[in-house]
């Protein structure tokens, strides 16, 4: 076991993952990214593609709010302009999914740096309150969608979800053929943005987060790396936004409204804020709270059988209650959770 | 001009009741610095237990309010003293969440008691319409002006003359001059939370009279309280009623006047809040403390 930081080189010290317990986790976690769809059913890889979508989306909101210190209520909005986006462009041009996801996610990046723009005279809850406003607005472009030739929802052809030409349904069913989609772009996202936390523009982030006005002072062009933090993280947001619509193949703005945006705040809020692991950790506890709840009542139906009327309310309360449990007992999330746990072996037996 | 009276009127109506909500949203922002997100919940609890007190249990119906109220106000502490209470000093984004699950929780627990359908509610304001300047306008609106002017009224004599208003005040200007004179802070809060839970329970009241009904929908009106008080000035009480109204009166006028299949009474009020930030951060009565960047 590792006891403390022993860097005798440079490359060493600036290495992403220095020790050798770090890597055999990530090892592990690999191998097991890679054998469990040969063994899930479609109930678990339709899971795991949702969790991984959603952890993109969240990795993209902890850019903004966990590590810049923006404060976005605004996140369904930006999905929704990824999602409809990409697939406008997959059923009005039958564009392949390989093309419309990128352009998709590019264009939404745009639309986020827009609306970033109040960030250069607002902070904290004014700012908060200024993405609500993006989110409600976004929302209403939707619903009132004949300006966009959208009816209720928008359908999108199978056909264009493929590869580089090669369809989807030859690797599988689709659930077994987008988790290799879905989970590719979170892992591509994940090498991204903890490599993005060690550049110019993350450390200029992480800056402005601490204090702004210091960070101008040393020479952090707040214009500009604020509006690059908002269109980085509207960028992973449209991304999630842009495989949920290929991988759903029907979109509605129901999926992306102001609950929705508080959906991707209580994950990085519950798994970490400013953490790209705490992301994950929190995108899948929040996915898999319900779905566990709704086992769970399955299981209990035959003692209590009135439960199932209840389960909805039980999961939304679930939700607020694991919110503010969280922020009570341990407002670092579960990220903080899992170190004190690896703390506590590593400094076993002599804890203090 | 019969249009233009009935949807002033509306407005009037409509505005009085943001106002009373805006209220309660000021003055816990105000005493504590909590931007409070389940406002919306506080008006649907508000809402449900007059449903309870007066329709389920058969109260007479204006003890059955009283007591709806009262329930609202233990409601209201209940919540500072168990959820808010622990989080002192957290930054902006762990009040706001907490607020945010506080919403969550407060909505599961009324659709797990009275269900997601909506009920018809009791009748408490007179149904008829009466003549102004030759448009028939429901008396139950002019009830409503009515009613949120009375509170209006009695919450201006509670902060000027009573003790615990003044200690308010004294809260809302210094806290720390205030401790050190000997004003619990704490049992400000609570105040603050209580009255702003009987405000916003007087304005679902309202608002269930002039729908006809109780359902989850009253919670939607919670979001319109940032334009209202994003207008009026996030800290001053004249801006929350002053805000309300004109909130009101555009959305009205917005729904009325322009094609109902754009639906602008609902993103009108959102417009106003982007421009406003843009333009005065502060809004109209607000003081000028916003940290620019």
């Amino acid at each position: 076991m590792q006891s403390g930081t022993f860097h005798t080189t440079y490359a060493a010290d600036m290495a992403l993952r220095p020790y050798w317990p770090q890597r055999l986790r990530i090892a592990l976690v690999l191998v097991a990214v890679l054998v469990f769809p040969w063994f899930a059913d479609r109930y678990w890889l339709n899971l795991a593609n949702t969790i991984a979508i959603a952890a993109i989306g969240a990795i993209g909101l902890n850019i903004l709010v966990g590590y810049t210190g923006q404060i976005s209520i605004g996140q369904g909005g930006f999905m929704a302009v990824g999602a409809f986006s990409a697939g406008l462009m997959a059923a009005r041009l039958g564009m392949p999914m390989w093309l419309t996801v990128p352009i998709a996610s590019l264009f939404t990046a745009f639309v986020g740096a827009f609306f970033g723009l109040p960030s250069l005279r607002l902070k904290g809850l004014y700012l908060a309150i200024a993405t609500l406003a993006a989110q409600e607005i976004i929302t209403w472009v939707l619903t009132h969608g004949k300006l966009l030739g959208i009816g209720e929802s928008l359908s999108i052809p199978r056909e264009t979800s493929n590869l580089f030409g090669i369809p989807m349904t030859a690797i599988g069913n689709p659930d077994f053929a987008f988790y290799w989609v879905t989970v590719g772009c979170l892992i591509v996202t994940v090498i991204f943005v903890s490599n993005l936390f060690r550049s110019r523009a993350g450390r200029a982030f992480v800056a402005i987060r601490d204090q702004d006005i210091a960070a101008q002072v040393i020479g952090v062009d707040l214009f500009r790396y604020k509006l690059l933090a908002f269109a980085t993280s509207s960028f992973f947001a449209g991304l999630a936004g842009a495989l949920t619509a290929h991988y759903r193949g029907i979109i509605s703005w129901e999926r992306f409204t102001i609950d929705t945006s508080i959906l991707y705040l209580a994950m990085i809020i519950i798994g970490g804020l400013g953490s790209v692991s705490g992301s994950i950790y929190g995108a899948a506890f929040i996915t898999l709270l319900p779905a566990l709840l709704s086992n769970l009542a399955r299981l209990l139906s035959g003692v209590v059988p009135q439960i199932n009327s209840y389960l909805p309310y039980m999961q939304q309360g679930a939700f607020g209650l694991a919110i503010i449990l969280f922020l009570i007992f341990e407002p670092e999330g579960i990220v903080k959770m899992w170190r004190n746990v690896k703390d506590y072996f590593r400094l076993w037996p002599f804890s203090y | 001009m019969e249009k233009l009276v009935q949807l002033t009127m509306s407005g009037i109506a409509n505005g009085a009741i943001f106002a009373l909500v805006a209220l309660g949203f000021v003055l816990i922002y105000k005493s504590s610095d909590v931007i409070n997100f389940a406002q919306g919940e506080l008006l649907l609890i508000g809402a449900y237990l007059t449903y309870m007190t007066v329709e389920q249990i058969g109260i007479w119906w204006p003890a059955g309010v009283v007591v709806a109220v009262l329930l609202a106000a233990v409601v209201g502490v209940l919540i500072e003293t168990l959820v808010l209470r622990p989080l002192i000093g957290e930054p902006t984004i762990s009040v706001i969440m907490v607020t945010i699950g506080l919403s969550s929780l407060l909505r599961a627990i009324v659709g797990a008691i009275w269900g997601v359908t909506p009920r018809p509610a009791p009748q408490f304001l007179p149904r008829d319409t009466v003549t102004i300047f030759g448009a028939s306008v429901g008396v139950d609106k002019v009830w409503a002006i009515f009613l949120a002017l009375l509170l209006f009224a009695l919450l201006t004599l509670f902060f000027r003359f009573s003790r615990e208003g003044i200690a308010m005040r004294a809260v809302a200007d210094d806290q720390q001059a205030a401790l050190s004179m000997g004003i619990s802070v704490k049992r400000v809060w609570a105040v603050a939370w209580a009255i702003a839970a009987v405000t916003a329970a007087v304005g679902g009241i309202l608002l269930m009279s002039i729908f006809g009904g109780v359902s989850g929908s009253i919670a939607r009106v919670g979001l319109l309280v940032f334009p209202v008080v994003i207008l009026g000035g996030l800290d001053s009480i004249p801006g929350a009623i002053i805000g309300g109204l004109i909130i009101g009166l555009l959305q009205s006028y917005a729904g009325g006047y322009l094609p109902p299949e754009l639906g602008m009474g609902e993103v009108v009020p959102f417009i106003i809040l982007l421009l406003i930030l843009l333009v005065r951060p502060y809004g109209l009565f607000g003081q000028r403390i916003i940290e620019r960047v």
